[in-house]
Order: C-alpha cells, then structure tokens, then sequence
C-alpha cells in the first residue's frame, strides 16, 4: 500500500447564489474588499494573464508590501472553473496552485470547492489553513464571509 | 448529474438549519470525530487507509465517511484511480460563527486554555 502524502487542502462551501455572482466576487477587486482579507485583486483572466492582490489599507499600515499575492492565471471557464498560480509574497515561499470549482445545484444554490495544491509552500500551507496565530483565519474563514456577504449583503465582520 | 450527487443535492437544498443539524449530527459520534481528527492529522487519504486505523468493517468505515459527506465535513476528490478524503473545516467555521458568540470568545478560549493546563499538570503528577 502506498501512503498518499498530499499537499492539497480542499475547502467546500455551498452559498446561495448564482456562479456569476461568486465569480464576480472572486475576481474583481470591488468585492474582493468586502470580506475576507478585504484586499483588492485584479486579474487578467486568460491563461498566462496575471493575477495580483494589492495589501488592504490596514496592511499597509503594518508594513505590508504593495501586493501581497500574485501569480498567473492557468484556466478561466467563466463562471465554473478557475485555475491559477499563488504565491504569497511576504513568505518567501514559491508558486502554488488554486483551483475554484462552481457547480450549480438544484434551489438556487452553487457549491464552491477550492483546491489548494501547496507543494513546496509549508509556511503557506499553514497560514491558509489559518494555524497562525494573529494571521487570521485563511481559507475557511474567507469562504465564510464570502457567503454571509452574499446571502445577506452585509460582510461578517463589519 | 449522477443519481447520487442528485439526492446529495437535494439534501443542500435544505435550509440552513437542517445543514448545521447534518454537521452537529456527523460531529456526534466518536468514530466520525476520530475520522475528522485522522484527516487533519494528515489529509487526502484513501479508504483502505482509513480502515486500517479503526476495528471496524470496510462498510462501517464507509457508512461514517457517507455521513460526513453529507455534512461537508469531507469531500472526496479522485487522484487518478484513487478516491481520496480531505477534510473540509468551513462548516465547522459557520458553526463556530454562527453560535461561538465573538464577544465572549475570548472568555472561553481562555476557559479551555486553563482546562488543558490543568490536565496537564494533572498527566504530570500522575
């Protein structure tokens, strides 16, 4: 038996609303502020274009580079499947991989799935499974309040 | 659209609360809780690996992971020929902020922090 050591991490949410509202969310900086790490993204969504997040004002505040993320988008299928590399620049760390999958179900409702491949990337790893201390909740608590500002328009913490 | 992911979809369609009472559901039996506690020790893993780490028939183990499942608390993804199970922390986070109240948080953590140091002391003194 082979012994399946993965550097995956999956997170799934279901949320009602369409995929092209958790799209739009997703990629354009105008959302992409409003939950999460509030941080503005921009993406330039074709395979090879890229991607990048500019620090929050309260990041920049604690010393934070211009961008903090940035990588490269790989595959785009609006709005089901999105692919692209990581990186989170003040880690040091390489590129990883992201894929968001948006499946929509009967009611309403899409099912977002995020695959994070983080080979190579440990300090990563930890910080987006949110196992730093003071470095926030990474993926579950973003994908959290990516549903509660859809559902009911209003960000968690606000 | 398989029958399967039919009836799995019908289950989401519920409302939120019968989706919180599937994730404290799963979260009430201590074969599942061990599950959870395997995957986040190291996730993506296949059944017969899972098996292997429980007395307990192939179909129990399957039955547990079903439950899970449906919950969200696993989501199976394939790896070539395999089935791999990863462990989804979100619902736990929804959990956790829809009933952890933020105010009183703080509090608790605390209350936890000295449960565990005194049980530690207690290990020590044994």
């Amino acid at each position: 038996m082979t012994e399946n050591i993965t550097t995956h991490q999956v997170y799934r949410v279901y949320i009602k609303a369409t995929p092209e509202a958790i799209w739009e969310a997703i990629t354009t900086p105008e959302w992409s502020k409003k939950y999460g790490y509030q941080a503005p993204v921009s993406y330039d969504l074709r395979p090879g274009g890229a991607f990048q997040c500019e620090a929050s004002e309260a990041m920049k505040e604690h010393g934070a580079p211009d961008n903090i993320l940035d990588g490269e988008v790989v595959e785009v299928d609006p709005p089901r499947k999105l692919v692209q590399t990581w990186r989170a620049v003040w880690t040091g760390e390489g590129f990883t991989r992201l894929t968001y999958e948006l499946e929509e179900e009967p009611g309403g409702i899409t099912k977002l799935t995020l695959i994070h491949d983080l080979q190579g990337a440990p300090q990563t790893a930890a910080q987006i499974a949110g196992e730093l201390e003071g470095a926030g909740g990474g993926w579950s608590q973003v994908l959290s309040d990516l549903k509660t500002l859809l559902e009911t328009g209003k960000p968690m913490y606000s | 659209m398989t029958f399967r992911s039919r009836i799995l979809a019908g289950v989401a369609t519920d409302d939120r609360g019968s989706d919180d009472d599937r994730v404290f559901k799963a979260l009430a039996d201590p074969t599942r809780r061990f599950l959870l506690d395997l995957l986040f020790a190291r996730d993506g893993r296949t059944l017969t690996e899972l098996e292997s780490e429980l007395e307990m028939t192939r179909f129990g183990v399957m039955k547990h992971l079903r439950v899970l499942e449906e919950a969200g608390l696993v989501v199976p993804r394939r790896s070539g020929r395999e089935k791999l199970h990863f462990l989804n922390p979100v619902p736990i986070r929804l959990i956790h902020d829809r009933w952890i109240d933020k105010y009183t948080e703080r509090q608790i953590a605390a209350l936890v922090d000295l449960k565990t140091e005194l049980e530690e002391k207690g290990k020590k003194d044994d």
